[in-house]
């Protein structure tokens, strides 16, 4: 048995300790938000945040996980969260969506650590982040609305 | 109007029983909260905007004593927006509020949703808006008109007294008004109206409006929105297969004592198409499929690397090939131009690679038949075949289709692939529902590629620089040869996505010669994302461009020239050239390409500006596109799928390509696989011509310019000409 602490709630898992921590969050907490894209850490669908810091949760297993608080898309709130998912709504950056979890925990991290993000700021957070439809001049444009939207 | 409109569209798009219209799909208009929910109505796991997956729903709309509107909606909506697109077409003739506006997929149902150009319910070719566009008019029309005549009736005055706007009914005289939803029950008593007026453009509020957000704008936000992968039906079990490493391999032995070891694993079966493991969960799956021991036979497999394969196309197109178009006599007008351009093209085979990998949940039913979960495209397909496995009747195959985390073509396949997959091993296991998950090597790896394809042309001028004779030979697997849409598609020997965009070029070439050789090989193709335009475009606008420069003209002129009698073209080339700044001078380094296409009947135009190091990195700077698509519905989604195909096209140009040595594919993720990233997207400026000509798609006609335009501005920053795909292989990095 793992104990997670998954926004902002102990679970207790009974899985193995390699399992990672994606499989963990879609198949036994039924948190899909959380999505499955590669399974090497290289596109970026399953990020989620642990104590803070955006991770691949495909390439984090479940043990490392324990001990930590774990953010998902259900459960990422506070000022940068909203900015963040208001100007994805404002700028309609969405298309097969089914990355975008993925890219607004990155976007959310990012504009958590840092509130006015230059473009190679934004390429350093969101290069691990595949988008196949190409969102990506809208995601760029979204996270600039997110960081005016805090900072006003 | 009614009557010239259906007539128009018989012609359009040669449906069968057009005329039916009013009859069969208005017939089933059904008004109000007639039909009991189901589906995902009891599960907590409900998307927010795909409403109940109904199985017997028999209507485009669906108006609830809430007031809420749900537009039934037959198309896959895989990213493009089409959810939201016809949802604004009901919405627009309905004088409906757009905030009262739902969209849901609708069930399969090829009698009530076949596509008009298909004649089976099924998504593809960017045909969605102009499919759908009379027949939600109409549903939407005379939806209205059932209001009005209802509200009439309460109120006792004449219906051409009765306006609606913004979802409310009124009689301004006596001060009366209702919303829809007070209406939509009575309302659906009514016989359906058989003339219906529709609306003139200039009168449009809703469709064109370009401040309508996305249906799917908040669930895609906050990872509600439900996907295939993320259905969970009581009792579910994961799978995970074992294919052949080589195509056209088949099982000789299994050895799963291993497997079967592995914690969670619950059974190995081998299916048709490899071994499937089943299993608790998927990481249990995964693990219990390395730890699977398959032999494999390989007697009728594909042995070649795609070295091999080239050097044997090479072999065939100096062959005579089954003959696409031949006007004049090019050989002749060849042998006596004053100047010949020649080149040879190379485009690889390409993986789809959609975000979310291929699934499917398959449920078996008691009375035989199943339900399945899947991002569906070819629903028409998927229930015979499905239906012939099970020995039951397509009806009794009931699909829901849920939002498909992109497809790009590769869902849309004419053997149902992967969702008979699920069915195979859901029949074999028996026990529970099964969930199918690829991972991203088995797509990278499991073929319904783009196929592999050779160009070469050669083109003459006259003294004066004019175009006189092309010659074009096509090399390349066919991937309609074999299914059931043969005998539609291929012709005389010649597929005809293999050559669409060459053998019908739109410029004035008086001796055209285009041939055809469509090898056979046990690797798997399929469309990808504007089909053959993917490379018939690149070879046409690249060509064409050697040939400007060759005339000594402006690539601009030079194609105007030529493009006389297609003012559309015409029109976006200008447009996309003049917000270019075409003609500016760039500094050294930098360069300007263009390119012009029709594709799906869609027009586009893109201009480049890149910056090439000296290395030969390039980077691209800007990308202007011009498109004319008819009346646009929403010009905010119009934009996004420009911009979207263009990032498609230019990130496979730059690197990408699926590679075979001895029969095995060299990638087999994004490692090696490598999509455009968010750093290596340009800026795109979309312009769109106003035009009240029929819709057309946008969701693959962004494509097939956006290659040749970068690869034209390379060669006017270098000299050098890219003829092999991707630019890796023509000496870029």
């Amino acid at each position: 048995m793992i104990r997670l602490n998954i926004n902002g709630q102990d679970r207790d898992v009974d899985v193995p300790g390699d399992m990672p921590l994606l499989w963990v969050l879609r198949d036994e907490l039924n948190l899909t938000g959380t999505k499955f894209g590669c399974g090497i850490a290289q596109c970026g669908a399953c990020t989620v945040h642990m104590d803070g810091t955006p991770v691949r949760a495909c390439q984090t297993p479940a043990e490392s996980a324990a001990g930590t608080k774990i953010t998902t898309i259900e459960g990422v709130s506070g000022k940068a969260a909203e900015a963040v998912q208001a100007a994805w709504q404002k700028l309609d950056v969405v298309q097969c969506g089914y990355c975008q979890s993925g890219q607004i925990m990155s976007a959310v991290a990012l504009l958590t650590d840092n509130r006015n993000p230059t473009d190679d700021d934004i390429d350093a957070a969101m290069d691990g982040n595949v988008c196949r439809c190409a969102t990506y001049p809208r995601i760029r444009a979204a996270i600039k609305d997110a960081a005016k939207a805090m900072g006003a | 109007m009614l009557n010239q409109l259906i007539k128009q569209a018989a012609a359009d798009v040669a449906a069968p029983s057009r005329r039916g219209f009013l009859k069969g799909a208005g017939g089933a208009l059904v008004l109000g909260a007639m039909l009991p929910r189901t589906g995902f109505a009891s599960e907590a796991a409900a998307p927010k905007v795909v409403g109940p997956a109904d199985p017997r729903p028999q209507a485009f709309i669906r108006i609830a004593a809430d007031d809420t509107v749900t537009v039934l909606v037959k198309h896959l909506d895989k990213g493009q927006g089409i959810m939201t697109g016809l949802t604004t077409i009901v919405a627009e003739e309905l004088d409906a509020d757009w905030a009262q506006m739902r969209g849901a997929f609708a069930p399969a149902d090829g009698a009530l949703y076949a596509n008009h150009f298909f004649g089976i319910q099924g998504t593809g070719g960017s045909t969605a808006v102009a499919n759908s566009w009379d027949e939600l008019r109409m549903a939407g029309a005379a939806a209205r008109a059932m209001l009005v005549a209802t509200a009439a009736a309460r109120w006792s005055v004449p219906a051409s007294s009765v306006t609606v706007d913004k979802g409310v009914v009124r009689h301004a005289a006596s001060n009366r008004s209702a919303r829809f939803g007070a209406l939509a029950e009575d309302a659906a008593k009514l016989p359906v109206p058989q003339n219906v007026a529709l609306k003139d453009a200039k009168d449009y509020t809703l469709i064109g409006n370009p401040s309508l957000h996305r249906l799917d704008h908040v669930s895609k936000t906050d990872g509600t929105a439900i996907f295939a992968m993320d259905i969970r039906r009581p009792g579910q079990v994961t799978a995970v297969m074992a294919r052949s490493p080589r195509f056209g391999g088949t099982v000789k032995s299994v050895d799963a004592a291993a497997a079967k070891r592995v914690p969670g694993v619950l059974e190995v079966l081998t299916v048709p198409r490899g071994v499937a493991v089943v299993a608790k969960n998927t990481w249990a799956a995964m693990k219990g499929r390395e730890a699977l021991t398959v032999e494999w036979d390989d007697a009728k497999a594909e042995m070649r690397g795609t070295e091999e394969m080239l050097a044997d196309y090479r072999k065939l197109a100096d062959q005579p090939g089954n003959v696409a178009t031949d006007t004049g006599d090019a050989a002749k007008a060849l042998a006596g131009a004053a100047k010949v351009v020649e080149a040879e093209f190379v485009f690889p085979y390409l993986a789809h690679a959609p975000m979310e990998p291929l699934n499917a949940t398959v449920e078996l039913n008691p009375d035989g038949g199943c339900t399945i979960w899947a991002g569906s495209q070819f629903q028409g397909v998927e229930q015979k075949v499905v239906a012939a496995m099970l020995g039951c009747k397509p009806e009794q195959v009931v699909i829901n289709t849920v939002w498909a985390g992109g497809s790009f073509g590769r869902r849309a396949t004419t053997d149902a692939d992967y969702i008979a997959e699920a069915v195979s091993i859901a029949k074999a296991y028996g026990k529970a529902p099964v969930h199918l998950v690829w991972t991203r090597e088995d797509d990278i790896r499991g073929g319904r590629y783009r196929p592999l394809f050779l160009h070469k042309v050669k083109a003459g001028l006259d003294a004066g620089g004019k175009l006189v004779a092309w010659r074009q030979k096509i090399v390349g697997q066919s991937f309609m040869a074999g299914t059931p849409f043969e005998a539609v598609m291929v012709k005389n020997g010649v597929d005809a996505t293999s050559v669409e965009g060459s053998s019908d070029m739109a410029y004035a070439v008086p001796n055209l010669y285009v041939d055809l050789h469509s090898p056979a090989s046990p690797v798997t193709t399929l469309w990808w994302r504007s089909v053959g335009h993917t490379h018939t475009a690149y070879a046409k606008e690249v060509m064409i461009d050697e040939l400007a420069a060759a005339a000594g003209k402006d690539p601009v002129t030079f194609r105007l020239e030529m493009l006389k009698d297609h003012p559309r073209l015409q029109g976006v080339l200008k447009l996309a050239a003049e917000k270019a700044g075409w003609g500016q001078p760039l500094p050294k380094g930098k360069g300007r390409g263009i390119a012009v296409h029709e594709s799906f009947s869609s027009f586009v135009a893109h201009v480049a500006e890149v910056s090439v190091d000296e290395q030969g990195r390039v980077t691209i700077d800007r990308v202007v596109c011009a498109v004319d698509c008819g009346q646009v519905v929403n010009p905010n989604i119009v934009e996004a799928q420009i911009s979207g195909g263009t990032g498609w096209a230019i990130g496979h140009a730059l690197r990408d390509e699926i590679t075979l040595t001895g029969g095995l594919v060299d990638q087999s993720n994004f490692d090696t696989y490598q999509p455009l990233r968010n750093s290596e997207m340009p800026p795109v400026e979309v312009h769109i011509l106003p035009s009240t000509a029929r819709p057309t798609g946008v969701g693959e006609p962004g494509v097939p310019t956006a290659a040749p335009a970068v690869a034209n501005a390379v060669f006017a920053a270098t000299g050098k000409r890219l003829h092999h795909l991707p630019f890796t292989r023509s000496g870029m990095v």
